[in-house]
Parts: structure tokens; C-alpha cells; sequence
């Protein structure tokens, strides 16, 4: 029952990870309509940063965070402008290339700057915070951290877009970017803002993943960007609840299926869930079933 | 007089065909004057497997028109299932050709199943939702594929999953889960390559060509007016994307065939991402962009091996910028206007 | 001039209507009962009688939003009914997909333009000759014997149908680049090629000027003259429906609210209180 337990909370702080990553995915997803694949790779750089900042320059972790969250940002602005501001009316085949050719790009940048020996990101949150059942399950406090920012990250993202004018926006760009046009939005700044809390999202999960998870290596972000990626489909792409829901599902399952399965085969279990959902709801658990007009 | 088929398209085909012809020729003399560095001869093979992978990709993407990041799935069982069939058969077939046919063919069948099994529930879907689940596949075969055990004694072939002992007396193995198969006899040849290519061309244009190749580019153009003229969807999506992966499987047992060692981890979502950009930088639907691109591309790495660690850095940017220059409508009209000026004007 | 389609498969075959006397005693072509679609609650067709004779030019008229095109979704099963019947030709056509309605006998052309645009002018209609001019993938791989003989025949049909709208020069042409008015045509050019009983027009004069317009009136009375196939055709342009249609059926929120030939249509005070009476154009 314990280990259960353990299961249960590793899984859903494995899962608030993918979930802040998914929403980044998601997001801009749902108002650019492309496939960011670089997004992985964003969260490495993001983890890098923190990394240097805490370890080299003595920082403080928040503080390494912060700087972070701003040099991601700033990335996601740059990527979004010089690549794909360009590609606006192309066919989206055509920009889910040129995202691969900057994952690649901030990959090999990252093998370059920082080699590809593993970095051992250090500990960030100190060691068990909450011991239950005289000691056998302990909670972390980089767990607690992990859960309550991703619902800190939730809630505010849900009354932003709902509440302020660039959330509004942001809702009237991912439906239909030439009324929004009419009605007086600018289109493309709208879209750069949304890459900037993608990136910035990215930032924050990066430090995240590495606190848990603590080799850091140029390609970090690729797997758990691709699971995000999953997560976001899982839950319904372009859907905010749906990434939430699907990213923490997404990282329970993982974690079950490596504890109870077999570890070799969490990831295929992981990707064949995913498979049975869209069959049975092909839009995903949220996604709003689309007909076509004939 | 009429026609049977539009001139330009049969005459591209042509020119097609004749080109891998030409370049083989060239190739295949300069190798035998030894003209060409070791480094670039023993890129020959891999260079045909992935010109055969672009192109059966291209039959998915451009002539389909449904976007797939699993295809190196496909690879990775033609490869394995071809490397089992090569080995188990080395005394029966000593002819190392023959050996490669026999066990392509068993990597094509293998791979066409996959196919099948990926296929029926995939193609249900629609478009980023379809990618996504391609690419899950991808991973599920990769890990199904890592943790594969098979070897043969006296008895015959062994298989166990997850679990490596055999309960073999004697005999040797073939796959060793993740750590693939090693000591593979290289029985793959340029040569073979080179009729691979054409085997698949003459395939996919005739396909194109043919009443169920229109069907298939009819679904890609308007699914639903292809059904208002009574084209069955399901049918023709499965044969296009069987057919794919089958050609994605002979590709797999050639590749194979040609390493010292092959693991399940060479065929990830990064080399199905690889032969994705082969086929966009090549053209969708151009099957002699993809062969110009898959070639390129193999040995452009090599090439740039001076540049050491920088290459991949410059291969992203080449790719970035390649991107933008075809499909940005500022840089398509400069373009434009310089072939306007040449004199290439289209009959309008 | 000898009949230009004698070489097709679609010799005339003896039929005749409800409306025009000719069809009279023989069994109609369509039969809807009480059909129905409900999306969510909204009725956008509601209890539909229509019956089309065998050789029938028939309309569907309304104003927008009627729920038209809803009807051709439905006979051809891109919507399945919530409610009621569609016999074809006497066959109940419930459960079936789009793809067997065709084989059936329904061909349709689309309201917004559906070609396939990046493929020839010629290739569009032999993808209409698909159950035509069959024979095996592998067949066509191999290049047998049956590939030449199908392709040739099939070369030779597609000619001939584009030759009903003077478009056989434009057979190598990309069917996407087109002039608007002859993409129509080339629908109506490739639902034909499927040798339907029955063919559905989703306002085939859209977008043409007068004098095509009369050409298409022309056609559209040619092709089922020699192909003895029935008409029913959605169209706002008043002057073709009240010239061509035999019997004209009027649809106002999803519900019949008229049926008859076109005098009694153009006399009929629901009609034009619905309909005529609001409309500016035609």
C-alpha cells in the first residue's frame, strides 16, 4: 500500500512536470496550429542556464530560476521571429521541418557551449520534507514544489486567458486568426507572446526535471519533450485542462507501468495508452470534436 | 494524335530512371578505379537504404498526403527480420545475392505486417493526431524490438522477450535484445542497393500511375469527394501505407546487411525525423527530389567531417535556411523572378 | 450527328417519372421517408417526403439555411439520419457508407468546389471511372495485359464525358487551375463517370454568368435525355429551376413547405411569403 503511495505521488510529480511542459506544447498548438519540436530543447537550454547560474556563479536557486525563465523567454521570442514568423502562410509540413532544424540547432549549440558530459545538477530543494508511516514514505520537498507549481501554473494560466485582454486575444487567435485580425488584434504579437510563456513554461519545468531527474545533457529535453508532446494529444491538444490532465495521467501511467510492468517497457505502454485513447476519443480526452463542412 | 498519360509526368519518370542508372554507372567505376575515399564507399550502401526509405516515405507523405514520424519502425523490422532470415539461412542459401533477395523479401513481408498492424487503427485518425500516433508507434516497435532475444541452435530458431536465456543447446544469437545483432556477414552491395531503388521506383510510379494510385492521390486531395465517387478510404489508405512500410522493410534488411552491428536504437523517432526531411527538402510527391535529398543529405555529414563538430551545427542552419527560402512567399517571388528571367516560363 | 455517348456503358435504359406523364405506373427512383437529422438538439431536416421519378429533373429551392445541401449530405450519407428512410431504386440505403451510395447510384457534385485539384483534368474523371474500368493494384504494378486494355478504355470514356461540355482540350490540364464555371462543369463531368442513377447538383449555376448559365440549362436537359438518369439539383438561380424542373420540392427551416410543378410553385403564397416574396436577387 505504501509503495503505492510512493508510486502514486512520484507518478503525479513525473506528471505535473509533463504537464508544464504539455501545456507550452499546447498552447502554442492551439494559436500557431504547428508541432513545436524545439520545445524540448528549450527546456534544456533552461536547465543549462539554471545549472551555470546555481553552480558556477553560486546563485541562488530562485534566482537561477528567474534568469531562466527570462533567457527561455527571450529564446522563444528569438526562435519565433527569425524562424517561424517567416513561415506564417506556408504549409504547416514546411514549419514542423524548420522546428526540427532548431531542435537540431539547439542541440548541437548546447553539445558545442556545454559537451555532451552529463552536468549533475545539483539538488535544488534539500532532501525529504514530509516522512508518514514512521519514515517509509517521504514526500520531497522538489515533489511538493513540482505539484504546487504546476497548479499554481494552472490556475494562473486559466484566469489569464480567460479574464485578460491578451488571454482573450490569445483565445480569438487559435480560433480563427483573420477575425481576430478584423477585430483588431494584433495577430502577431499575440502569437510572439505565446511562444514567450511557452518558453518561459519550458524554463520552469527544465528545473523542474533536472531536480528530479539530475543528468543534464544536450538532448535532456527530446524524450520528455516528445512525452509532453503525447501528454497534450492525450488530454486534446489546444485544450489548457486537457494538458493539465493529460500530463499527469500521462506520468502515473509511466510510473506504474515501469514499477508494476516492466521498467524496459514503461515507454511502449505509455505510447500504447495513448493510442487506445485517440481511438476511442480520436481528438483526445478534451479535444473538441471538429465537422468537417461539406 | 492523343496521348495515353501526360507526356511531362512519364517523361520526369523517365529522367528519373535514367538518372539512378547514370549515377550508379559513374559511381560503380569510380569505386572500381578507386576513385572514391573508404569513407565515402562505405557510405554507398547506407546511401541507397535511405534513398529506398525517402522514397517509400514519400509514397505516405506526398502521395497520401498523411504525415507519419514512425517510419524508421518500419526499418528497424525489416532490419531485424531480414538479419534473422540472413542468419538462419547461411548454410541453406551460401550464395550471398540470393541470401540478401530471400531475406529482404522476409524484412518486406515482416515489415508490410507492421504495417498492417499500425495502419488499420492509425489511419482512422486525422492529421496531427495520425503523426502523433506514428510516432508512438515508432517507440513501441523500438522498445518491443530492444527487448527482443532471438537465436538458433540444431532445433531451429529461438525467440524470448524481455527474458535473454534462450534455452538453446548450443547454437548461437542472432539478436541479443539491446544490443541488436553483431557480426552480421556483409552481404549487401552496392549493386543490390542500386536495383533496390529501381525496384522501388518502378513500384511507386507505377502505382502513381495506375487506377489505384489516383485513388490514393484522389483521398489526399479531397477524402470527401474521393467517397462521393466510390472510393473505398480504408482500402486505399492501408495499401498505400502497407506498400510504404513493406519498402521501409527491404530498405531495413539492405542497411542491415551492409553494418558490422545493427541495434534498435539507430532506428528512433531522430532517424524517422531524418528520412521526414529528406522527403520535404526533396518535394512531396517528387520521388527524384527525395533520391537527390536522401543522398545529399547521407553524405553531406561526411563531407563536412573538416568541420568536425561544427557539422551538425551547420547542417541545422542549412536546414533552417532551406526552409525559409522555399516557403517563404518574399523569398519564393526572388526566385521566381530569376527564372523568369532565364526564360523558364511554364505554358499557362 | 450520331449520339456522341453510343461508346459508353451508359446506354439509355427505359425509365420514366412521376411528374412528366412518361414515368407514370414505374417506380420512383428515390423514396424519402420522414427523414430527419437532429445536431444537438436542432432539427436541420425535419420529416422529408420526396420522391423522384426515374427520368425526373428535379429542385430543391429555399432560402439559405434551409438545410439543402443537409438533404444531398444525407441521401449520400456524409450524415446519417436520425430519422426515417432513404430507398434507392426500391433498396433501403440505411447503414451504408458514401462510398457504397455511389456504387449504389447517387453521384453528387459540392456546393464549395471538391476536385482534385492537384491531379489532371483527365485523371479527375477516370478517379469518377474508378468502379468503372477496374482492375487489380497489382495488375497495375506490373503493367498486365488488363492495365493497358482499362487504361486505353478509360482514356477513351474520359474524352468522351468532357466532350458533353466541349472540355476535351482541357484534359492535361491541372483540374485546380481551372476557370470557376468549368470546375463545375468538370464535377458534373466526374460525378457522371460514375454511372449514377440518380444525380445530385449543389447549385451547379453558382458563379456563372447568364450566358453559361443557359448552356448549363441546356446540358444538364441533354444529360438526362441521353443517360436516362434523374436530376435533383439545389440552385438559387430562379429562371433555370422554373425551366428545367419537372417538379420542384421548397424547404424552409429544414421542413417541405412546398411541392409541385414550377406554375404551381410560383403561385403558391407559402412559397412566396417564405421564399420569393423576401428575395431580392433573381
Amino acid at each position: 500500500m505504501i509503495t503505492f503511495l510512493n508510486h502514486l505521488i512520484n507518478g503525479i510529480s513525473l506528471g505535473s512536470i509533463y504537464a508544464i511542459i504539455a501545456l507550452g506544447y499546447t498552447m502554442v498548438y492551439g494559436i500557431a496550429k504547428m508541432l513545436n519540436f524545439a520545445h524540448g530543447d528549450v527546456i534544456m537550454v533552461g536547465a543549462y542556464v539554471c545549472f551555470f547560474a546555481v553552480s558556477s556563479f553560486g546563485l541562488h536557486p530562485v534566482l537561477g530560476l528567474v534568469l531562466a525563465i527570462l533567457i527561455c523567454t527571450l529564446l522563444g521570442i528569438v526562435i519565433e521571429k527569425l524562424a517561424y514568423k517567416p513561415l506564417r502562410q506556408a504549409t504547416s509540413l514546411a514549419v514542423l521541418i524548420t522546428a526540427i532544424g532548431v531542435s537540431y540547432f539547439l542541440q548541437n549549440a548546447a553539445q558545442l557551449l556545454w559537451t555532451s558530459n552529463p552536468k549533475m545538477f545539483p539538488d535544488l530543494f534539500g532532501g525529504a520534507a514530509i516522512r508518514l508511516f514512521d519514515g517509509r514514505l517521504t514526500i520531497t520537498v522538489g515533489t511538493l514544489v513540482t505539484i504546487a507549481a504546476c497548479i499554481i501554473i494552472m490556475v494562473v494560466l486559466t484566469l489569464f486567458t480567460g479574464k485578460t485582454r491578451m488571454g482573450k486575444a490569445m483565445r480569438a487567435c487559435s480560433e480563427d486568426k483573420g477575425a481576430a485580425q478584423l477585430m483588431g488584434i494584433n495577430v502577431n504579437r499575440t502569437i510572439s507572446v505565446t511562444f514567450a510563456i511557452g518558453s518561459a513554461l519550458a524554463a520552469i519545468a527544465g528545473v523542474l526535471l533536472c531536480s528530479a531527474y539530475p543528468s543534464l545533457v544536450p538532448t535532456t529535453g527530446s524524450m520528455p519533450g516528445i512525452k509532453a508532446f503525447t501528454a497534450a494529444v492525450f488530454g486534446g491538444i489546444g485544450s489548457i485542462p486537457g494538458a493539465l490532465i493529460g500530463g499527469v495521467l500521462l506520468g502515473i501511467i509511466e510510473i506504474f507501468a515501469g514499477a508494476y510492468i516492466s521498467t524496459q517497457l514503461s515507454n511502449a505502454i505509455v505510447f500504447l495508452v495513448l493510442i487506445v485513447v485517440l481511438l476511442v476519443r480520436p481528438t483526445g480526452l478534451l479535444g473538441k470534436q471538429i465537422r468537417e463542412k461539406v | 494524335m492523343k496521348k495515353m498519360f501526360s507526356n511531362k509526368k512519364t517523361l520526369t519518370n523517365y529522367i528519373t530512371y535514367a538518372g539512378v542508372i547514370l549515377l550508379f554507372v559513374i559511381l560503380q567505376s569510380m569505386s572500381a578505379a578507386g576513385g572514391l575515399s573508404s569513407a565515402l564507399k562505405g557510405q554507398l550502401v547506407p546511401v541507397c537504404a535511405y534513398v529506398v526509405m525517402a522514397l517509400s516515405l514519400n509514397l505516405t507523405v506526398g502521395v497520401l498526403g498523411e504525415l507519419s514520424l514512425g517510419h524508421a519502425g518500419f526499418m528497424s523490422v525489416g532490419a531485424f527480420a531480414g538479419a534473422v532470415a540472413a542468419a538462419a539461412l547461411k548454410d541453406v542459401i551460401p550464395a550471398g545475392g540470393l541470401r540478401l533477395l530471400v531475406a529482404m523479401i522476409v524484412g518486406a513481408l515482416f515489415a508490410a505486417i507492421a504495417g498492417v498492424i499500425v495502419g488499420v487503427p492509425v489511419l482512422r485518425l486525422r492529421g496531427d493526431y495520425l503523426a502523433i500516433v506514428t510516432l508512438a508507434f515508432g517507440e513501441i516497435i523500438k522498445s518491443i524490438v530492444t527487448n527482443l532475444y532471438v537465436g538458433m541452435d540444431a532445433n531451429g530458431l529461438h525467440a524470448s522477450f524481455l527474458n535473454p536465456t534462450l534455452h538453446m543447446e548450443g547454437g548461437k544469437i542472432i539478436i541479443n535484445g539491446p544490443m541488436g545483432v553483431s557480426g552480421i556477414a556483409k552481404i549487401s552491395s552496392f549493386l543490390a542497393g542500386f536495383l533496390l531503388i529501381m525496384v522501388t521506383l518502378v513500384i511507386i510510379f507505377n502505382l502513381v500511375n495506375s487506377r489505384s494510385g489516383r485513388a490514393i492521390m484522389a483521398l489526399r486531395d479531397n477524402r470527401i469527394a474521393a467517397e462521393s465517387v466510390g472510393i473505398n478510404v480504408t482500402k486505399y489508405k492501408l495499401m498505400a501505407f502497407v506498400i510504404s512500410a513493406a519498402l521501409a522493410g527491404a530498405a531495413g534488411t539492405l542497411f542491415a546487411m551492409g553494418q558490422n552491428t545493427v541495434s534498435a536504437s539507430k532506428f528512433d523517432f531522430n532517424t524517422s525525423i531524418l528520412v521526414l526531411v529528406f522527403v520535404v527538402l526533396g518535394g512531396l510527391g517528387r520521388m527524384w527530389g527525395s533520391i537527390i535529398a536522401a543522398a545529399a543529405l547521407t553524405v553531406l555529414p561526411e563531407l563536412l567531417r573538416e568541420f568536425s563538430e561544427y557539422r551538425m551545427l551547420i547542417y541545422a542552419i542549412v536546414l533552417i535556411l532551406v526552409m525559409l527560402a522555399t516557403n517563404n512567399p518574399t523569398f519564393k517571388n526572388f526566385f521566381s523572378k530569376i527564372f523568369k528571367r532565364k526564360g523558364v516560363k511554364n505554358h499557362e | 450527328m450520331s449520339n456522341p455517348f453510343q461508346k459508353t456503358k451508359m446506354v439509355p435504359v427505359p425509365s420514366h417519372s412521376i411528374i412528366p406523364e412518361r414515368d407514370l405506373g414505374k417506380a420512383p427512383i428515390l423514396e424519402c421517408q420522414h427523414l430527419g437529422i437532429e445536431f444537438g438538439g436542432l432539427k436541420a431536416v425535419n420529416d422529408l417526403n420526396l420522391t423522384i421519378g426515374r427520368t425526373e429533373i428535379a429542385g430543391l429551392i429555399g432560402p439559405n439555411g434551409a438545410g439543402k445541401t443537409t438533404v444531398f449530405n444525407l441521401l449520400t450519407k456524409v450524415y446519417h439520419p436520425t430519422h426515417g428512410t432513404i430507398l434507392l431504386d426500391g433498396k433501403d440505403t440505411s447503414g451504408k457508407t458514401t462510398e457504397q451510395i455511389n456504387k449504389m447510384g447517387i453521384a453528387r457534385t459540392f456546393q464549395n468546389i471538391r476536385l482534385f485539384s492537384n491531379l489532371s483534368v483527365e485523371d479527375n474523371v477516370k478517379i469518377g471511372l474508378h468502379n468503372q474500368e477496374v482492375y487489380s493494384t497489382l495488375s497495375g504494378i506490373l503493367r498486365l495485359p488488363s492495365y493497358w486494355k482499362k487504361e486505353k478504355e478509360a482514356h477513351e470514356r474520359a474524352l468522351e464525358l468532357l466532350s458533353i461540355f466541349d472540355m476535351q482540350d482541357m484534359a492535361g490540364m491541372k483540374a485546380g487551375s481551372l476557370p470557376y464555371g468549368a470546375q463545375r462543369r468538370l464535377e458534373i463531368v466526374r460525378a457522371l463517370a460514375t454511372n449514377p442513377k440518380l444525380l445530385l447538383l449543389d447549385e451547379p449555376a453558382a458563379g456563372m454568368n447568364p450566358s453559361e448559365t443557359a448552356e448549363l440549362m441546356e446540358n444538364i436537359v441533354k444529360i438526362r435525355d441521353t443517360f436516362q438518369i434523374a436530376v435533383l439539383l439545389i440552385e438559387h438561380d430562379m429562371n433555370l429551376v422554373m425551366n428545367i424542373c419537372e417538379g420542384i420540392c421548397v424547404l424552409n427551416f429544414g421542413e417541405v413547405i412546398a411541392k409541385g410543378t414550377a406554375e404551381e410553385i410560383q403561385g403558391n403564397p407559402v412559397v412566396i411569403e417564405a421564399y420569393l416574396g423576401k428575395k431580392k436577387e433573381g
